[in-house]
């Protein structure tokens, strides 16, 4: 037990701890009193990666905002001069900026992993909540984030995703100038971006505690997807996994520190470095890389459903595409979690992997472009289909028609001995305990 | 509720409605002046007495030719001035109003007798980018008017939406004629 050990026999510990046991809080939370399942994969570093790149956010932004103005007349050249003349400003620009593509990477990684995983099933629907709403607060800071420079991207970006919300009907337009503070992307626009760019990653913060707090009750999946048993499917989170989440946090950082030192522009778009001019759109317009599917999405909808035109339409399917997440725990029938034991399941999840890279794809593509004779709008407009698809008839379906492999009776099981299981669990266990 | 037997009022009354109604009362009335407070920050949002007062804009039309078309501002948006052809004005009328996406004749886009000066926000009614077409060279999309490059939306020399995701026309702003060569937008 932690309470024998040295550490919490030192004295000045003890009394720390006698009036804030703030040491046995940090051990039950990530230290030696956190049981932890002893098979989780590399896919399980993505969280705390997560959690590092948040960390980074604020950091590297609170020391741009030493140096940032938020005017339309001063902010591109305040950027300009952190580039130039501010020590290291360079460096602290570059790590934010591509520390927003990183944490996007990580964070869609962390998503697909409990894709496949099913750790969205009970009992971590609200866990799963919680991550959705962390995507959601992610999207909204690093779209104010990126108008923050001001240049042309920035300034047509954020009219066209602020103009999304003039298609909600009657009170759209009310909406716009309430959010824009003007009649168009303006000083008062930028200024309260600012204020709310600063605000939000505090409020992940606080969501990131709530979805921290939800994990801790039943604890973390892990790929068999089974509940762990008792002491021998369990190791504690330190030192087992804080020493794993360190080594996958240099491999991480080795990537991370290549990109900021030599291809910092790589997920920019040159048009940033035009200051913003409302005259003039540039020629082909494409939101920050980590919006593309969804941009695709919104792009796909050019015809009208019913009552609802186009452009209602393509907001609506845009934002339904994330909103449709938070009933995944329910249109996922199938009882079993794990994806390693759904053969079907398996191949739907890559299909769908697949639709959203090309989503992606179509997305950064001009709206009128093809491929081999085929136009990228019936693409798009075929792979939107079949994202609401997966979630509103295959996996529903799937639940009922596809009979998933024998499940192994514990975790640890396969690994301290005992009968056959599934090919493919077997080998896994080992790899990480 | 076991516990009406502790609370005198509610053992009198049988199910402790009045006290229900208290509770009721204060909190309609506590959600009522939160809404309250909350307004003033919700406004703080809108334009800016500032930002409204500067709101109107004159233009002198003298020295835009027969065919040329000009940008200017107004409310920080580009507005254009068309000084049409009659030919133009001519391919605009041409074609039933019943049959656009946005019904509407040229004759209601423009003022009466001033047929030739087409005056509309330069802000493409899908999502709001600039449509190409003011200078020479660029694409005036497919039916000689305007083509917005941002979702290929094509409008017409009325400035009407013909092809694309657009869903209105391109709004003609409020302007009056000051004199014959002068308007005042806004
Ligand atoms: C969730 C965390 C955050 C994300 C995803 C994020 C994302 C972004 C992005 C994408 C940009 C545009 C970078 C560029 O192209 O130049 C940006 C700029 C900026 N951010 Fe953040 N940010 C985060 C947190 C913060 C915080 C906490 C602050 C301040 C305390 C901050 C301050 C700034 C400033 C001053 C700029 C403008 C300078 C610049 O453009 O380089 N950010 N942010
Ligand atoms: S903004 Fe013009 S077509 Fe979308």
């Amino acid at each position: 037990m932690a309470k024998d050990n040295a550490f919490f026999n030192n004295p000045t510990v003890k009394w720390i701890e006698h009036r804030l046991p703030i040491f046995s809080f940090v051990d039950h939370s990530l230290g030696s009193q956190y049981p932890t399942p002893r098979n989780l994969n590399y896919w399980w570093n993505f969280g705390s990666l997560a959690g590092f790149m948040l960390v980074v956010m604020i950091l590297s932004g609170v020391f741009l905002a030493m140096n940032y103005t938020p005017h339309v007349d001063h902010a591109f050249n305040s950027v300009e001069r952190v580039m130039r003349d501010v020590n290291y400003g360079w460096l602290i620009r570059y790590i934010h900026m591509n520390g927003a593509s990183m944490f996007f990477i990580v964070v869609y990684i962390h998503i697909f992993r409990g894709l496949y995983f099913g750790s969205y099933k009970p009992p971590r629907e609200i866990l799963w909540w919680l991550g959705i709403v962390i995507l959601l607060l992610m999207m909204a800071t690093a779209f104010m984030g990126y108008v923050l420079p001001w240049g042309q991207m920035s300034f047509w970006g954020a009219t066209v995703i602020t103009n999304l919300f003039s298609a909600i009907p009657l009170v759209g337009d009310k909406i716009v100038t309430l959010l824009w503070g003007g009649f168009s992307v303006d000083n008062a626009t930028l200024n309260r971006f600012f204020a709310l760019h600063y605000l939000l990653p505090f409020v992940i913060a606080g969501v990131v505690v709530l979805h921290i707090w939800a994990l801790h009750v039943h604890g973390s999946n892990n790929p068999l997807g089974i509940d762990t048993r008792g002491p021998q499917d369990t190791i504690p989170f330190h030192p087992y996994y804080t020493i794993k989440d360190a080594f996958g946090l240099a491999v991480f950082m080795i990537i991370f520190a290549f990109v900021v030192f030599f291809a910092p522009n790589f997920f920019g778009e040159p048009d940033n470095y035009i200051p913003a001019n409302p005259m003039v759109t540039p020629a082909h317009i494409v939101p920050e890389w980590y919006f593309l599917p969804f941009y695709a999405i919104l792009r796909s909808i050019t015809f009208n459903i019913l009552f609802i035109d186009a452009k209602l339409g393509g907001v609506l399917a845009m934002f339904g595409s994330i909103l449709i997440l938070f009933l995944l725990p329910w249109l996922d029938t199938s009882r079993v979690r794990s994806g390693l034991f759904r053969p079907i399941f398996q191949v739907f999840y890559w299909i769908f992997f697949v639709v959203c890279l090309l989503l992606g794809w179509v997305g950064g593509q001009a709206a009128d472009a093809t491929v081999m004779g085929i136009p990228l709008l019936r693409i798009g407009q075929f792979c939107t289909f079949w994202y609401f698809f997966h979630f509103v008839a295959i996996l529903p379906l799937l639940g009922w028609f596809e009979r998933p492999r024998p499940l192994p009776i514990s975790i640890s099981q396969p690994v301290l001995g005992g009968g056959r299981v599934a090919a493919g669990a077997a080998a896994k266990p080992m790899e990480k305990a | 509720m076991g516990s009406s037997a502790t609370s005198p009022q509610a053992g009198h009354h049988g199910s402790g409605t009045r006290r229900d109604f208290l509770y009721l009362a204060a909190g309609g009335f506590g959600a009522v002046g939160a809404g309250a407070a909350l307004w003033p920050f919700i406004h703080s949002m809108n334009p800016a007495a500032d930002v409204l007062a500067l709101a109107s804009t004159e233009v002198d039309l003298k020295p835009i030719q027969a065919g040329q078309r000009i940008t200017v501002t107004w409310r920080g948006k580009p507005v254009f001035i068309d000084n049409r052809t009659a030919d133009q004005i001519k391919a605009a009328r041409d074609v039933a109003a019943t049959e656009l996406p946005d019904p509407q004749t040229d004759q209601k886009r423009v003022k009466a007798g001033k047929d030739q000066w087409l005056v509309v926000l330069g802000v493409c009614t899908h999502l709001g980018c600039v449509p190409l077409g003011q200078k020479t060279g660029e694409s005036k999309g497919e039916y000689g008017g305007w083509f917005c490059p941002c979702h290929g939306s094509h409008y017409d020399t009325s400035g009407r939406i013909r092809k694309g995701p657009a869903p209105k026309n391109l709004e003609v702003p409020e302007f009056t004629f000051v004199n014959d060569t002068l308007i005042r937008i806004g």
